[in-house]
């Protein structure tokens, strides 16, 4: 049984450094709020993270000038949008594309692993857990981001579906696998 | 049909092997009775009553593995495991330890059990002494069999086998390998961790990708080669001008091709190896394996599959059931 190499789509790089313009406090609120309205709705990912809440996660779309660095003060999810991996205690890395297709389940973390898609350092327990608190909450972050502002719901869901047709991004929880 | 005996490591790991086509699950519960205790992995009791509850609902049954060795003063915990195993409503307990089949045979009489592939069962005589003594109904085979092997081992039990299809492969006598603790102090046999992620420190060096276990460097890997998963048996290791894999590359199993020959040689379940593995990978190749058996009992060939990409090394071997591997 053999299959090619599965190609992730790289954010268009004029894109990218437009985006490092961007002022990072705004993002910053904006994923907090969004991360701690996950963590409401989907309360087994603090149970299955129980034994690393304490730690300092970076998430590094390797394809944007910055990185998510995300904690959990007080048990409440924070993410601090910042330049590089400083005070984290361990860096899950690759294309914001397959970052996206682990969250929605569209992809395997260990093929991407395998595959060097995906890129991890520093505390493995830690990144692992996150792994696998992420991939039992089958998330849909369009749907979460829609949760957030309910009469826009359809609008989000439908502004996503066109999205992820044109870029190729995992937008939306994947139906069935791969 | 032979029965597809799928892995979850989640509540929705396991959704998804029962929405492929999974004819049985197995998994285990967050804590140290089962080979898997993973961080973030496995099942509360309250995950794993509502995840039986949803296998039985779609016509699937649900194994749960306690299947290390109780230590000595913590029994309890194994045997609180067998309980909320049974309350839970699942359809058999996977056991390795000959204490743990005892209690289990003697205070849940009326719960199935298997032998797990960590009793290392790997001829008749014991087979058959686990079948007499604890009424096991179904044998994990070790990975270590030829198909001709399991075929003689068939002729003279009575118990059903259950085979190793697919995953990563485990290249040693299991129950009984000691690499893990040599060099982190913790086993899949005791601890329910091979090569522990506690111990596992991945760094970029330049553009190598080097892994170590418990301190010492067990591969380096170059830019654009497979990364294999950080156990010494997979390990790379360099000894006067030599460099190589001392035990075995780091390939995955995929015995999908001998799936008919299983069959013939009497083998009555499949078993897909994976609790570690993302809800993506459980889908999908449960989905490829349920269309492979469906294919042999309808007497045609095993479709060709798209798995390669999933397997550790992104290489597939056929492990020892044809010999050819070292």
């Amino acid at each position: 049984m053999t299959q090619g190499p599965v190609h992730f789509p790289v954010f268009n790089p004029m894109l990218s450094r437009a985006v490092g313009l961007l002022p990072m406090m705004p993002l910053t609120l904006a994923l907090s709020a969004l991360a701690r309205r996950i963590s409401v709705r989907h309360p087994r990912i603090l149970r299955r993270l129980a034994g690393s809440i304490d730690k300092r996660f970076a998430i590094d779309p390797t394809d944007l000038p910055f990185v998510l660095l995300m904690d959990f003060p007080g048990g409440t999810p924070r993410i601090t949008v910042q330049r590089n991996a400083d005070g984290a205690d361990c860096r899950i890395a690759g294309t914001l594309s397959a970052l996206l297709g682990l969250v929605h389940g569209s992809c395997d973390g260990d093929a991407l692993f395998f595959s060097r898609d995906l890129v991890i350092e520093g505390d493995t327990s830690a990144t692992l857990a996150l792994r696998n608190a992420i991939d039992d909450a089958e998330l849909d972050l369009s749907e979460e981001v829609a949760s957030l502002t309910p009469p826009l719901a359809g609008l989000i869901g439908q502004f996503a579906a066109i999205c992820e047709r044109r870029t190729g991004l995992s937008l939306q929880r994947a139906k069935g696998g791969m | 049909m032979m029965e597809l005996v799928c892995p979850a490591g989640t509540p929705a790991a396991l959704r998804a092997a029962v929405d492929a086509g999974a004819h049985a699950v197995y998994c285990g519960f967050a804590d140290e009775t089962n080979a898997r205790n993973f961080p973030g992995l496995n099942f509360e009791r309250d995950e794993m009553a509502e995840s039986v509850a949803y296998a039985h609902q779609g016509g699937a049954k649900v194994l749960v593995a306690i299947n290390t060795f109780p230590r000595a003063g913590a029994e309890e915990i194994w045997h609180r495991a067998l309980a909320d195993a049974e309350s839970a409503g699942c359809d058999a307990v996977i056991l390795a330890d000959v204490g743990l089949l005892a209690h289990a045979a003697e205070h849940h009489p009326g719960l199935r059990r298997h032998l797990s592939v960590q009793a290392a069962a790997a001829n008749p005589d014991i087979i058959n002494y686990y079948a007499s003594e604890f009424d096991v109904k179904r044998v994990v085979l070790p990975r270590i069999l030829t198909v001709a092997e399991i075929a003689a081992i068939n002729r003279e039990i009575d118990v059903e086998t259950e085979a190793f299809v697919f995953g990563g492969l485990c290249v040693m006598a299991e129950g009984r390998c000691s690499l893990s603790s040599y060099i982190t102090g913790k086993s899949p046999n005791m601890n329910g961790v091979c090569s522990p992620a506690s111990h596992v420190v991945y760094a970029e060096e330049g553009s190598d990708l080097v892994a170590r276990l418990g301190g010492q460097m067990v591969h380096r890997v170059a830019k654009d080669d497979p990364v294999p998963y950080p156990t010494l048996c997979k390990g790379c290791f360099s000894a006067g001008d030599q460099t190589g894999h001392v035990f075995e590359d780091a390939v995955s199993l995929d015995a999908s091709e001998l799936i008919p020959a299983l069959a013939k040689a009497g083998v009555s379940a499949l078993k897909i190896e994976g609790r570690q593995r993302s809800r993506s990978y459980v889908a999908e190749v449960v989905r490829n394996f349920r269309a492979a058996v469906e294919a042999v009992e309808a007497g045609l060939p095993v479709p060709a599959g798209t798995l390669g990409a999933l397997a550790e090394g992104q290489a597939a071997t056929s492990g020892a059931y044809q010999k050819k591997w070292r």
